[in-house]
């Protein structure tokens, strides 16, 4: 009896393991093999064409990439100063928890309430419009519990040593969070910052009002322009126009072209991650 | 005999666990005093008391004095960072920066300012050499310090601790992680070091305290139990306790 119990749980591991795979390589192989059919230089590179049947995807993917580096140059500052304030500064043990428990549940928020959010605030009462702006703030708040989490989790794992050492030297809390603390916690804050990038460059409902536009003639001139963006894109395609046996395969591919991306982005950071454990020394 | 460092009724807590009792002892001027005493005596928090590292760590509470050539450092007119110029320390755990070499040492001088790039140099320099480890490290001053070994690390931390041109340095267990070589190497460097510094050193390795120290202080649940000259601790200690460390009954 008890043996088969242990071989009963042993098959349902093994199959659960199983579905994670396939569903994974089947998303993967799925996208590609549609994808591919599409994919050229000139599908990267043109603008759409033809009422969206034609052409290729090169504004959405400019687009997604000022998103994503928009989001970024908001919430990493914003996510590593609150880091800091977390492990360096504040004194109240309890006032900490409460402000992680808060971060926590910004992580919970569902992405549509951002989007929603970013529409009254940024877009109607700052007055920003639907613009690359709105969609990087918005984008830029989801992800910040992102980077308040792994800059914490870094710049907790600098040795008391270095921060004792460079005290007893003399030196401020300023200085010793500048010169002693960050530099050996910065590869963890970079991590943090690239999957940031890649969260906020596949991020959808977070756009549809802020920032995203179906079609557009050229490429966004300044921060307060809308901007195509490719995982809008995707959802646009599906939705409107109708001419699906053309806009369909342009969608995968533009699917595979963000699959690349995101994967792409978060690869780096593992390949950061893998350098900076064999380089530390402490 | 100057005193530089002096406590008088020193309490100290963490919380509410009290950890030095009505503490007084006198830090000789360029000379070099040992504390010694079995784990958990306070002799790490007595030391700590001397650059207010303590500060560091919430929740503690000190009553009495802390004299600095007679002046008290708790007194709220301190300046702390200027007092840990004057009071320069060296940890048990061997902790460079991950920084170059010649940036470890350069980095007190950078804190507080003031130095252009000739002086730096030179300064650094003459720290190194001060700590013995110039003739190792000339050639390698832009390598990271963690390709030095052991030793060379905690003789770079002395010459991080010496560039500032502190007066007192507080050596804290220097060399508990470090071979008997190395060891060596620092208690020559530290009866050098003397002669320009007041020197404090914690240690629980009575053979340690015996060969460096001129005045030694035993120390024992918070208490300051005997201070005196280190031959007459070593050969006539007065107090019971004393006798019964040094001859291995307990610790």
């Amino acid at each position: 009896m008890r043996k088969t119990k242990q071989l009963l749980g042993l098959l349902a591991i093994r199959i659960s393991i199983l579905i994670v795979l396939v569903s994974l390589f089947a998303i993967l192989i799925f996208i590609a093999v549609r994808g591919f059919r599409v994919l050229d230089i000139g599908f990267l590179l043109q603008p759409p064409k033809a009422g969206m049947t034609k052409g290729g995807i090169f504004p959405a993917i400019i687009g997604t990439l000022y998103l994503a580096l928009g989001s970024i140059c908001f919430a990493l500052p914003l996510g590593v100063f609150s880091a800091i304030y977390l492990t360096e500064y504040a004194k109240l043990r309890r006032w900490v928890r409460v402000i992680k428990i808060g971060v926590n549940a910004l992580a919970g928020v569902p992405s549509v309430v951002f989007g929603l959010f970013g529409l009254a605030v940024f877009v109607k009462f700052f007055k920003f419009g639907v613009s690359i702006l709105a969609g990087s703030l918005t984008l830029g708040i989801l992800i910040l519990p992102i980077i308040i989490r792994a800059s914490e989790e870094a710049i907790s794992a600098v040795p008391r040593g270095f921060r004792e050492a460079s005290f007893a030297l003399g030196a401020s809390t300023w200085q010793t969070v500048t010169r002693a603390v960050l530099p050996p916690a910065l590869p963890g804050i970079l991590t943090g910052a690239i999957l940031g990038i890649g969260r906020a460059a596949g991020e959808t409902a977070p756009i549809l009002f802020t920032a995203a536009t179906f079609y557009q003639r050229r490429l966004p001139h300044s921060i307060f322009d809308e901007v195509m963006a490719l995982p809008y894109h995707i959802y646009a395609l599906m939705t409107e126009g109708t001419k699906p046996q053309f806009q369909v395969p342009i969608a995968y591919g533009a699917a595979l072209v963000l699959l690349f991306l995101v994967l792409g982005v978060s690869l780096t950071a593992i390949v950061m991650r893998v350098r900076m454990r064999r380089a530390k020394k402490w | 005999m100057v005193d530089k460092l002096a406590t008088r009724n020193l309490d100290f807590w963490y919380g509410k666990n009290q950890v030095l009792k009505d503490v007084n002892i006198s830090i000789p001027e360029k000379a070099i005093t040992a504390i010694m005493g079995p784990s958990g005596c306070g002799k790490s928090t007595l030391l700590r008391v001397f650059n207010r590292l303590n500060d560091l760590i919430g929740g503690t509470r000190l009553t009495g004095q802390v004299l600095l050539d007679g002046v008290d450092i708790y007194d709220d007119s301190m300046d702390v960072s200027s007092l840990r110029k004057r009071v320069g320390m060296v940890f048990q755990s061997v902790n460079p920066f991950p920084k170059t070499i010649f940036e470890n040492v350069a980095y007190g001088l950078r804190i507080h300012g003031g130095h252009d790039r000739a002086e730096l140099q030179s300064k650094v320099i003459r720290s190194l050499q001060s700590a013995v480890l110039w003739d190792e490290v000339k050639d390698c001053l832009h390598r990271s310090a963690f390709d030095l070994s052991g030793g060379q690390q905690q003789r770079l931390c002395i010459a991080r601790a010496i560039a500032v041109e502190p007066e007192v340095l507080l050596f804290d267990e220097p060399c508990s992680a470090l071979d008997p070589i190395s060891t060596a190497k620092i208690e020559k460097l530290m009866e050098e070091l003397k002669r320009e510094y007041t020197i404090a050193i914690v240690t629980h390795n009575i053979q340690q305290a015996a060969r460096v120290s001129d005045f030694t202080a035993f120390m024992l649940l918070g208490e300051l139990v005997e201070f005196g000259k280190a031959e007459q601790i070593f050969t006539a200690p007065k107090d019971r306790r004393t006798e019964n460390y040094l001859t291995g009954k307990f610790g």
